[in-house]
Formats: C-alpha cells, structure tokens, sequence
C-alpha cells in the first residue's frame, strides 16, 4: 500500500469530514473571552475566542445571533454553544457559534439546557402527553401573582373574551428562590381540589433570572403530573421556559393564554346563531323538498282530475251501452219474422204428430196383419184338409188295399225292372200288413 | 324541553350534539318524521345553549390559605395604574 498524493482541495474535505463526523465536535459548550468582533454588514458576526493560552476563530451568523438580548464586545466574556467546523477557502477551522450567554450567567443557562436535554430524554415535552385543553371551561385556575400586569391582563382577556367563566386565582411567587416550590405546590392543591378545568401558570416578562422558577425540575414535572390541562404563559414571545415545553399549550404571553382558553363569547354566539340558521334552513328545504315532491305528486293527473279519469270510463260506458241497445233493439227486427220461421218449422218437425200418425198406421196395418194371418189359416187349414184327403187317396197303402205290393231289394231299393235282380236274388216284398222274404227262381222279360 | 334541561348535559357536549344534528340534517338523508324530531331537538339545545351564554355570573375568587385550609374569598382585580 503506499500514500496517495492528495490534492489540497481533497485533503482539505478529508479535515473537514474528520472533523463533522467527529460526534463531540457536533455541539460544543466554550467559555472565553472575545476578540477581535465584528459584525459584518450583512449581518454575521466574526470575532476570536481567546483565554490565556488559546485562541479559536468563531463565526455566529445571522440568523442565529439575531435572537441575542446582548451586544457582544471586545473583552466580553462569554459562553457559546456551536460546532466545529472548517472554512475551505482559508483551510481554518472554526467554531460556529449557535447560542451566546454573558459568562455570568452562563451556568444559569447551561443549567437549563443541562435539565432540558434530560426532561427531553425522560419525555416530558412529548407530544403524546399533551393534554386537550376543555373548548368551553367552567372554571379556570390561574397560577400567578396576584398583583401585577400578568393578572389583570389575563383577567381582562378572558372577561373580554368570555364573561361567563369564572376564575380561581392561585395567588404564588413568581421570582426568587420560593417561586418554584410556591408554584409547584399550587399546581398541586389545584389538582386535589378538583373545581378547576384548566390552569393557566405564568407571569410578566423579565430577565432570565427573573424567569428562573419556570425553568426549575419542581415546576416542569408539576406541571407534568398535572391532570388537569396547562397553559404556560411566561414573559414575553422570546422567552421559552421549560414551563413552557411541558405544558400542553404553550402561550406566548398572559394575553394570550387567555385568548387560548376560552372561546370569544360574541363568536360563540355567532356561531350558535349560524348553526340556528343552518339548521333551519336545512329542515326548511327539507320540509320544501318533501312539499314538492307532494306537490308533484298531486299535480299527477289522477289527483288534478280525479273525475276526468271516471269520465273517461263514463264515456266508454256510454258508448257500450249505447251499442248494446242498438244491437238488441235491432235483434227482433230483422230476426224476428227469420225466428217465427225457424220456430215453425222446429213446431212442425215436432215428432209426437208423426209419432201419432206412425202409431195409427201401425194400428191398422197391425188389424190387417191380423185379419190376413187368420185368413190365411183358414185358407191353409182347408188346404190342409183337401191336400190330406188327395195324400189319402194316394197313398200306397191305398194301393196296397187294392192288392198292389212293393219290392224291394237287399238294400232297399225298390225294385221296378226284371232286369234289376239276378236269379237267386232275394227279395223283399212289402205288403199292404207286412212283408215277406223272398228267392227269385225265374225270370221272364217282357219287352 | 326535557332532553336540553338534562342536568347531565354540558355546553360542550350540547355544542357538539348540535353540530351532529346540523350536519345530519344537512346530508338530507333522513326521513322526514325523523328530520322534524331532530330539527325540533336542534332547536332545543339551541336555546340551552344560548341560555348557558346568557347567564353571565362574574366571579373571580382568590384561594387563600387560613390556617391549614383554603378558602375562597372574592378576587378584587387592582385599577390598572396610569398608562396602557
């Protein structure tokens, strides 16, 4: 590995990087005496910080020592806050200078910051602590002297603002050494007593010292314990206690602590009066909206003319009437002489006429059937009688009385020619009372 | 007038039912029977509100300790001196 050859411009960056990382660098607290101060028209201030065997160069800009309640001078001195830093251009490093306290009370100062770095760390300023102050107080505790401009101003504020509230004034010390135990125990009895829906802590303003009580651990961790809500109102707009962290509303002054608790009564009511106004104007187009809506439902034809709906009806009805009436009273006009004729000829199909009719010739012809049948028993009984007396005369054994005989052959046929038997036939011959076996011995033909 | 006479009842939480009511009127999204009861109640703590700012009692008291108690005794403001 060997050594890099370093322009000035980087190692110049390396030194000043060494020296912005460097933690114990970032915030640093330095007593010591200036020198050669001033302050530049644009408004920065340069000035060398010295003791008896050191000297550093400080910058304090603008925007940072504009917020100073001192002049600086050659020979004063003094206790800064700031970090190190170095000027590129010049290849010096300085201490830029953030925060600047006259040496004297310089411990004062570095007390408090000593006591908000550690409150900060416990979260006593947290913001999830804070507490909501009430919109519409009952009853207001104030913590401060009673004597004084703070009061009165605070006093006036809220009577101006909201007469109706009333106050519990807690009358404490506001400076010396008994002002934070004095404060601190009140915080507390307002507490205990219970009556007061928020407290407003504070005083006029005043030098650092003056303000002290308000920087004390005993005051910030009353005022964090308190239950009930807090506005902190100490000194004026610059001034910030650690009252002033902890409590959930920070005001800037008396004045406005009181701005801050209470809502402005004339506001209030104007307020009131337009929620009045909306309200009614809302029901009021509510109630016109519905009204409309009614109205447009009664403009609807079957509530405008209820009747025009049934006349309609009426006249159809007319006109059904109408038509049925013509119709019927056309009906026997022109059907009734079509229906007598249908009628007639329905009466003349009627079949009891024919029936009867059919009934006389079935009667009659029934008499003739009758008489003919009779007849012609008669008729065949005499027949009969003639036809058997002819039977009678004819009959063979008529014939047979007269000597006749009949011959039959072996099969009973009856024999009428010689020619019909053989010699040695036997042959039966019937006579007129009964029959007799017989052998043909000759034959004799006759031509 | 019995619900607004609610001894219960703050300023602050009438304020707040009001607004509630206000709006709800407002969205228009409520029947009509129900509009004219909430309108009605609106009214109501209206007037309880208007009351609460009307009755003015001043009163400012100091706490002063007597012996082991405290006591309340009426707060004097001082004439404010010469200027402002």
């Amino acid at each position: 590995m060997h050594n890099p050859i370093w322009s000035v411009k980087d190692l110049t960056k390396h030194i000043k990087r060494l020296l912005e990382e460097d933690p114990s660098l970032g915030e640093v607290w330095v007593k010591g005496e200036i020198s050669n101060f001033t302050h530049h028209s644009r408004g920065h201030m340069y000035f060398t910080l010295k003791d008896e065997e050191a000297r550093v160069k400080a910058i304090m800009f603008a925007g940072n020592n504009q917020r100073l309640k001192f002049i600086p001078k050659n020979g004063m001195r003094v206790l800064v806050k700031g970090y190190i830093s170095l000027y590129e251009r010049d290849g010096q490093y300085q201490l830029y200078v953030q925060e600047m306290q006259p040496d004297g009370l310089g411990s004062l100062f570095l007390a408090y910051e000593q006591l908000k770095t550690k409150l900060e760390a416990e979260g006593l300023f947290h913001v999830t602590y804070k507490k909501q102050i009430p919109g519409y107080p009952k009853v207001i505790g104030v913590i401060t002297s009673p004597t004084g401009a703070a009061i009165r101003d605070i006093l006036t504020t809220l009577y101006r603002r909201y007469p109706i509230v009333q106050v519990l004034v807690f009358p404490v010390l506001v400076q010396g050494d008994k002002a934070a135990p004095s404060i601190a125990k009140a915080i507390e009895i307002l507490n205990l007593l219970g009556e007061v829906d928020l407290l407003i802590v504070g005083r006029g303003g005043g030098s650092l010292e003056e303000l002290w009580a308000f920087n004390e651990e005993i005051v910030v961790r009353s005022i964090f314990a308190s239950r009930i809500p807090v506005i902190s109102a100490v000194g004026h707009e610059t001034d910030v206690t650690l009252a002033d962290f902890v409590a959930d509303v920070r005001a800037a002054t008396p004045t406005a602590a009181a701005e801050l608790a209470v809502p402005h009564l004339m506001e209030l009511k104007r307020s009131l009066a337009r929620m009045e106004e909306r309200l009614q104007q809302a029901m009021g187009y509510r109630l016109h909206q519905a009204e409309d809506r009614l109205k447009r439902v009664m403009r609807s034809n079957v509530f405008r003319r209820p009747r025009q709906q049934l006349e309609q009806y009426e006249q159809r009805l007319d006109r059904l009437q109408d038509q049925l009436v013509h119709s019927v009273s056309k009906l026997p006009a022109q059907h009734r002489s079509r229906l007598y004729k249908l009628e007639k000829r329905l009466l003349s199909q009627n079949p009891q006429e024919k029936l009867n009719l059919l009934k006389q010739r079935l009667g009659s012809t029934h008499r003739l059937l009758v008489k003919a049948i009779q007849q012609r028993r008669r008729d065949k009984c005499q027949l009969f009688q003639s036809t058997i007396k002819q039977l009678d005369a004819l009959s063979p054994l008529k014939i047979m009385d007269r000597g006749y005989s009949l011959v039959y052959q072996e099969k009973k046929s009856l024999v009428k020619s010689v020619r019909q038997v053989n010699l040695g036939d036997i042959l039966k011959v019937q006579l007129k009372d009964g029959e007799l076996d017989c052998q043909v011995w000759s034959m004799e033909v006759k031509s | 007038m019995t619900k607004a006479k609610d001894p219960e009842i703050t300023f602050e939480e009438a304020l707040i039912q009001l607004e509630e009511i206000v709006e709800q009127l407002e969205n228009g999204d409520v029947p009509l029977e129900q509009a004219i009861e909430s309108f009605q109640k609106g009214m109501r703590l209206s007037q309880f509100c208007h009351q609460k700012l009307e009755n003015v009692e001043r009163k400012i008291e100091l706490l002063v300790n007597e012996g082991e108690e405290w006591v309340k005794k009426p707060f004097i403001v001082e004439e404010e001196e010469g200027s402002e």
